[in-house]
């Protein structure tokens, strides 16, 4: 009984104190707190962030035609405005590089990391480019993974077969949304895997340098060839 | 299966082990591809022929039939393969999955115009391919090494024995007439092509060496498919990107 009355008195209280304009000022501060902690999301769930930003990038590319007749400068644009943000890509980098990545001065490793982002938003443009009616469909989560390292498992589905595509995380609390993706699997193969051969075979020959060479030379000849 | 047929599967086979009795002595880099050198050159063969003959053709294909027939063919064929997918469920004693390819079947032949539309997929009754290498793969068997087939393309030795099964289940090669029989067939392979066309493209621009891409992916997709999508992770993902 006595301690009602303590907590009625405690939350009438501001009411008392602050007159009407304070109020309202207070309130609306109050909530602009509270809309910009929804906006950073801190605790959204994994899949309903890899849905969100599925569904954003299809509408972007919907809304824009020039992105559907594959103009790579408007996409890569598109990738770092949209993407860029949610992917860890220096990690993604340094896992496809594998022990050499440590050895690597910060210059090769920046140079590396502009030149393997070329290769991948330039090959993918032609994917995105393709986008009309496509739906994605996020499954539901496997239990037991744990955060620093967690799948998302979606599925493209539009014209003929479903597309598997899938997400690997890590929970990075007050950092983007909360999650950083590190790596993507494209119908039942894993991105960075595929690329550790590639990088090493070329590591083993000439070094971190060869690597780069090699792959600003795919970038010129895609180049040309788009 | 055809007397030619099973007599040249023969020679195949006896062919191949003699190349791979002569490749036994190369260095490969990869545990999981000892016969690199003899695959490469295949590789090569399959490649060049798919330049000069198979993707011309698919690409006619596509620009000759429009969307909605090309849509039709795929389908048609689709629901023929489900036959084998259901037996294969079946071997995996997949309850779900054998239950839900059966329904896809009916549903496409009986409501779906003889399988020409899917309307299981609309009907949320997924496709479930599984073929015989799967099977195995699933009851333990590995997959043995990489093997790059003659215009077949990528396999594996498991896959590779797997195959002469999978065309003794395939409901096509089960027709008496010849000409049906090589239409369906050919068919086929238009439509696997056709749907591959900007995928193989993407591969090539995406890949330093197209050879070892293609390999890797082919690897990681049947381990993939043996798992239902959920393979477990082999790949050592700890390493920190910290300088």
């Amino acid at each position: 009984m006595r301690s009602d009355r303590l907590l009625t008195s405690l939350t009438t209280m501001p009411l008392f104190i602050f007159n009407r304009r304070q109020l309202l000022a207070t309130l609306s501060a109050l909530s602009l707190c509270a809309a910009a902690g929804l906006a950073q999301a801190a605790d959204e769930a994994p899949e309903v962030f890899i849905k969100r930003i599925s569904n954003e990038t299809l509408d972007s590319i919907r809304a824009d035609k020039s992105l559907r007749n594959g103009d790579v400068g408007k996409i890569i644009q598109l990738v770092d405005a949209q993407l860029m943000p949610h992917v860890n890509f220096r990690r993604m980098t340094a896992l496809a590089t594998g022990p050499a990545w440590r050895k690597a001065t910060p210059e090769q490793q920046k140079r590396l990391q502009d030149e393997f982002k070329t290769l991948l938003v330039r090959t993918y443009a032609g994917a995105l480019s393709q986008v009309s009616d496509q739906v994605v469909v996020v499954k539901p989560l496997r239990a037991g993974q744990e955060d620093k390292n967690l799948v998302v498992n979606t599925e493209v589905r539009g014209r003929g077969d479903p597309i598997q595509l899938d997400y690997r995380l890590e929970k990075t609390p007050g950092e983007g949304s909360g999650w950083l993706i590190f790596d993507l699997n494209v119908l039942g193969v894993w991105l960075i895997e595929n690329y550790r051969t590639q990088f090493t075979k070329e590591i083993n020959s000439g070094g971190i340098d060869a690597l780069i060479a090699s792959l600003a030379a795919r970038n010129k000849t895609n180049a040309k060839a788009s | 299966m055809s007397l030619q047929l099973r007599k040249l599967a023969m020679l195949c086979v006896a062919g191949l082990l003699l190349v791979l009795q002569g490749c036994a002595t190369v260095k490969s880099a990869d545990a999981r591809d000892p016969w690199e050198s003899m695959n490469r050159s295949i590789y090569n063969f399959n490649d060049v022929m798919d330049t000069v003959a198979l993707k011309p053709a698919a690409q006619i294909y596509v620009t000759v039939l429009p969307s909605p027939v090309r849509t039709g063919v795929h389908n048609f064929l689709g629901n023929l393969s489900d036959v084998w997918s259901l037996v294969n469920n079946a071997l995996q004693l997949k309850g779900q999955a054998t239950a839900e390819t059966f329904m896809r079947i009916n549903v496409n032949t009986f409501f779906g115009l003889g399988g020409l539309l899917d309307v299981a997929t609309e009907m949320r009754l997924e496709k479930r391919k599984e073929d015989f290498g799967q099977t195995l793969g699933y009851w333990g068997v590995q997959s043995g090494p990489y093997l790059v087939l003659p215009l077949f393309g990528p396999s594996t030795l498991r896959d590779t024995l797997a195959t002469p099964i999978d065309m003794q289940g395939d409901v096509t090669r089960q027709l008496d007439d010849t000409a049906t029989r090589n239409v369906l067939s050919f068919s086929r392979a238009l439509d696997a092509r056709s749907g591959l066309l900007q995928t193989v493209d993407v591969i090539k621009a995406a890949a330093l060496d197209p050879y070892t891409f293609i390999r890797d992916g082919y690897l990681q997709k049947r381990q993939n498919d043996v798992y239902d999508g959920n393979p477990p992770a082999k790949f050592d993902y700890t390493e920190s990107g910290k300088p």
